[in-house]
């Protein structure tokens, strides 16, 4: 049995090729979907496997599909493809080296719900992949995987591509409709959800690239194979993009329930230069950020055990903070990155992000007071559960946690 | 005249049918690419002219290229210098790369080079963590990365583009 699930290019070098791909059992899943099931047996097949968004989210995918209304049409899936979390890198290995994956689960999901067009929306820094992609679909076309009737049933289906422009709102599932209909990628009001409202107002699934790259092999082996990997509550495997201050940083594919010690000191080979670890950010920028003791590194990384230590597993992009990072100067990147990015459509989020930018600024100085570090605390709890979209959510978690589990960095004498 | 639409005129067809019909307005944020990639900037004609094409007004597309970080509405220097300053890769020395490459060009971050060819600009994450310090190249290829780059890699990249710009 193959050691990977997702990340197969590391054991089979051309899999982007579709020759390779095929002849390593390519759309074998896709075949049985088609040829065999009926899109209800398909959505049952996926909400038995446990599979849940890997997009940050972890909502359950055959939950998801099972919301579309079956009295309004067409129906649509989107992939996301918007990858900017930072910290996050996964999506573009996948599309670089195994993009067939990832179109065949998106094909299985588009019969799963019945629909005949599917859109790949990729952050405009994309540019090359979506090249790349837009090749891979002419040649799914040409061997008869995409088009019209796969294997000779009434089922047809499209696949384009569709580039954004810098701007990681649009990773925001109905920010994403706005971009692909043309408009600034502003979140809508919800509701209507996108599963009853969504693309060009009809019904629509967006789903992470890295979650559709999972069902090929859920539909070709069954749930209960599935179900093997990872834990009870959280099947499957995850890529762990793991970043910051590691000696091997990288892509690592493991089951969900691995310690971020194994992640961390066994695959990323530790810290480098004799430094301690400090913290861990598991969810990119959006972190809640784990102060990493023992207890921490012991700690198995599935969406259940991550929550218990006050965060969140999200994108499960590690990145790595050693001692000799302070961390009024790491809260100063992510609330600068969270200002640049707010879309400015709520006011919570838009006044909150500069408010707060504008105080880590401070917070920085050496003639910094208490009172500056209290106000900036004061600013991101009164942003809590008051904006439109989890994107001023996410600005205000490493804020909260580094000023509340690592005070010592937040001292008016420390050293200033 | 509508220059745009003439110019690319097969494009548009193929992005129309990319699209449903009624639709036509998700065929803007492509369009801007194909516009920006050969003029390195979007000027306020060709955005009277995508308004046209694809029948909505012409704020709603001059906001979108305002919304965007990619579409920029005045020239600068012919090729971008994107550089990631965000936290992954100012660990791995981002900043200091930045303002390094930037005193080798002799420009502050934002700046443009003497010959107009080459603008650096400070970005926000750009996917590749692990492959710190990088850019990308916004130009008239599109986009493409650099990775791992150091200020000496860096200036070989530009000197290789201003070779390129002689012969052209």
């Amino acid at each position: 049995m193959s050691k990977y699930l997702l990340l197969r290019h590391l054991e089979v070098p051309d899999l982007h090729n579709i020759k390779v791909y095929v002849k390593h059992g390519g759309f074998a899943g896709l075949k049985k979907a088609v040829t065999r099931l009926q899109p209800a047996q398909v959505i049952e097949e996926v909400k038995a496997s446990g599979l849940r968004g890997r997009g940050g989210a972890g909502f359950p995918t055959g939950l998801k599909w099972s919301f579309l209304p079956n009295n309004l049409w067409p129906h649509y899936v989107v992939a996301n493809a918007d990858e900017s979390e930072p910290g996050t890198f996964k999506d573009r290995e996948l599309l670089e080296r195994n993009p067939f994956q990832f179109l065949e689960g998106l094909a299985i999901a588009s019969f799963a719900v019945k629909a005949h067009d599917a859109y790949v929306y990729l952050r405009g820094e994309f540019w090359q992949q979506a090249v790349f992609l837009d090749n891979c679909i002419v040649e799914m076309q040409k061997a008869g995987y995409l088009g019209d009737k796969l294997f000779g049933t009434p089922y047809s289906l499209r696949i384009h591509t569709h580039l954004g422009a810098g701007a990681y709102i649009c990773g925001e599932e109905t920010a994403l409709l706005e971009s692909i209909e043309g408009k600034i990628g502003q979140p809508r009001l919800r509701p209507p959800f996108p599963a009853v409202e969504g693309l060009y107002s009809k019904p629509t699934v967006i789903n992470n690239v890295e979650t559709l790259a999972n069902l090929p092999f859920i539909i070709e082996n069954g749930a209960s194979k599935f179900c093997e990997y990872g834990t009870v509550k959280s099947p499957g495997v995850k890529i762990f993009s793991l970043s910051g201050r590691v000696n091997k940083p990288g892509n690592y594919e493991l089951p969900l329930g691995a310690t971020f010690r194994e992640l961390i000191f066994g695959l990323g080979g530790g810290i480098p230069n004799g430094h301690k670890i400090k913290a861990i950010m598991q969810a990119g920028a959006s972190s809640s950020i784990i102060l990493a003791d023992d207890k921490a590194l012991d700690t198995p990384m599935d969406y259940e055990s991550v929550a218990a230590l006050g965060a969140q597993l999200g994108s499960a992009s590690v990145i790595v903070i050693d001692d000799s990072v302070s961390l009024d100067w790491l809260i100063n990147k992510t609330v600068h990155f969270f200002k640049h990015e707010s879309c400015g459509k709520c006011t919570p989020c838009r006044e909150g992000t500069y408010w707060m930018s504008h105080l880590t600024e401070k917070v920085l100085q050496k003639d910094r007071s208490a009172e500056d570090v209290q106000l900036l605390n004061t600013v991101a709890r009164q942003m809590q559960n008051k904006c439109l979209c989890a994107l001023g959510e996410f600005s205000i978690m490493a804020v909260m946690t580094a000023i509340e589990r690592f005070p010592e960095d937040f001292t008016v004498t420390n050293g200033r | 005249m509508n220059q745009t639409a003439i110019k690319y005129a097969r494009e548009i067809e193929a992005l129309f049918a990319k699209y449903p019909e009624e639709h036509r307005q998700s065929a803007v944020m492509p369009l801007l690419h194909l516009v920006h990639q050969d003029n390195s900037f979007i000027s306020k004609h060709a955005i009277n002219d995508i308004a046209e094409i694809v029948g909505i007004s012409t704020t709603e597309v001059a906001s979108v290229v305002g919304f965007y970080t990619l579409y920029h509405d005045h020239p600068e220097g012919k090729y971008r210098f994107q550089i990631c300053t965000d936290l992954s890769c100012a660990l791995q020395g981002a900043d200091e790369f930045l303002r390094a490459l930037c005193a080798a060009l002799e420009i502050d971050p934002g700046g443009t080079t003497k010959d107009g060819l080459i603008t650096v600009e400070e970005v926000m994450c750009l996917a590749a963590c692990d492959k710190g310090p990088l850019f990308q190249v916004q130009g008239k290829d599109g986009i493409s990365y650099h990775e791992r780059q150091t200020v000496e890699s860096a200036m070989q990249t530009v000197q290789e583009l201003r070779e390129q710009e002689k012969h052209e």
